[in-house]
């Protein structure tokens, strides 16, 4: 008899959770009704070299208020990008020259799911890892919005927002730019997004990535 | 009274083309000597070839620029320079000082300058990132784009090939090089048009429910 109350709540539980999945599903790529104009909380999400480049490039071109606090992560090996985002978020306070704008910016590192040339057997422990402490990243950030343009960093952390999504902690939207050296194919991380349709937004730089992924959005070069 | 307005007025005039006079001998002594800083290969006609690899190891890049048939080619297009940084490479290339009229080769392996060699370089020649690409395009300067063979799952290839066939850049691989270098005509590329990452803000703003501007 316990036995099959333990199926029957277990059961139920899954229902549950499988209903609470596809209602975030269908939810998400809706536009947000929201009643204040408050500001969003972003998370942004840096990557290697061009991956910066590109999102830096789009940060600078984004509502300083609307888009607040900013907290920008980046791969625990990666020691430049940070550094670019600083910079960037000095030229504001410099330019507001308000106390408030002192707050706003974060800048934390994540480990990665793998190194490049990392084998894939110790992958599998690294990426379990970097998930977790994902999870524990986006807890403490809590944003609003998670804006990102295609690292591997960048999947822990829309895979966490979105089960943050389906607990009911936080509505996280997730804003997916891929990035403009993707012509033809979607990156590995673009993919994931796009096939397991987590990402609220997700915009392409060049029309024959619209051809092949209809439901993306094109908005021509960034850079 | 109004003899002495007239005197006024050619006292001007004369004094104003004396002034005149003086600019117009000045203007002729710099031509002068721009003319001979030419004829005596001055700094004034200095044309560098600026050859970067971002952060990476390009090896195979630096070894087909460092070759004396290349550096022939660049000096018979008239250019006077060559600048090659080398990133995390381990090939070094020759230097030259460029006496007895060969193209002068330095190098260096990283710089916080970068954009400035850009700045001042006539022609860039670079690995295929999109960072070091796109610096370039956006100072309009003429550009090959040498995709690195050697690395896996090469995507980087797709961007330099799309931005040839729109003709803002040449692209080569190292074995093409020299051929590409040898058959270019920068006069048939076109200048890559100023982009507009605001499409995506508005986007954005759109979706979030914050009023547009």
């Amino acid at each position: 008899m316990k036995k099959l109350n333990d199926w029957i709540i277990v059961l139920s539980l899954s229902t549950l959770l499988i209903l609470r999945i596809l209602y975030v599903l269908r939810c998400t790529g809706k536009p947000l009704r929201r009643s204040s104009q408050q500001a969003l909380k972003t998370l942004i999400v840096l990557g290697s070299g061009g991956h910066t480049a590109e999102m830096l490039n789009l940060v600078a071109v984004l509502h300083r208020d609307r888009f607040y606090p900013r907290c920008y992560v980046a791969a625990a090996t990666d020691n430049m990008s940070l550094q670019k985002a600083r910079v960037l978020e000095e030229s504001y306070s410099y330019e507001t020259n308000v106390g408030k704008m002192v707050e706003a910016a974060q800048f934390m590192q994540i480990y990665r799911s793998r190194e490049v040339g990392q084998s894939y057997f110790t992958s599998i422990g690294t990426t379990i890892f970097a998930m977790l402490h994902a999870l524990w990243m986006t807890f403490i950030i809590r944003p609003d919005m998670v804006l990102c343009n295609g690292p591997g960093t960048c999947i822990p952390i829309c895979v966490a927002a979105f089960l943050f999504k389906v607990v009911g902690i936080r509505w996280m939207s997730i804003v997916y730019v891929e990035s403009i050296a993707r012509v033809r194919k979607l990156s590995l991380s673009g993919l994931l997004l796009y096939k397991f349709h987590l990402a609220d937004q997700f915009f392409v730089q060049w029309p024959q990535l619209q051809k092949s992924y209809s439901k993306a959005h094109y908005v021509g070069c960034l850079m | 009274m109004q003899l002495l307005l007239w005197f006024y007025y050619f006292f001007v005039l004369f004094f104003y083309s004396k002034l005149m006079e003086y600019f117009f001998i000045l203007n002729l002594i710099e031509c002068a000597y721009e003319g001979m800083g030419e004829a005596h290969g001055d700094v004034l006609a200095k044309k560098t070839v600026f050859v970067t690899v971002g952060t990476t190891c390009f090896d195979a890049l630096v070894q087909a620029v460092d070759s004396q048939l290349l550096k022939a080619e660049l000096l018979r297009r008239g250019y006077t320079n060559l600048l090659i940084q080398l990133g995390r490479g381990s090939y070094i290339p020759s230097k030259s000082a460029g006496e007895d009229g060969s193209l002068t080769v330095d190098y260096f392996s990283f710089s916080p300058s970068i954009a400035d060699h850009m700045r001042s370089a006539s022609l860039v020649i670079s690995h295929a990132g999109s960072g070091s690409i796109f610096e370039t395009l956006r100072l309009g300067k003429p550009l090959i784009v040498v995709v690195n063979t050697a690395l896996m799952d090469n995507h980087q290839s797709e961007l330099a090939e799309e931005l040839a066939e729109r003709k803002h850049l040449l692209c080569a691989y190292p074995d093409t090089l020299y051929e590409t270098i040898q058959n270019m005509d920068l006069d048939t590329l076109v200048p890559y048009p100023p982009s507009n990452p605001m499409a995506v803000a508005k986007l954005m703003n759109k979706f979030f429910g914050f009023p547009e501007d």
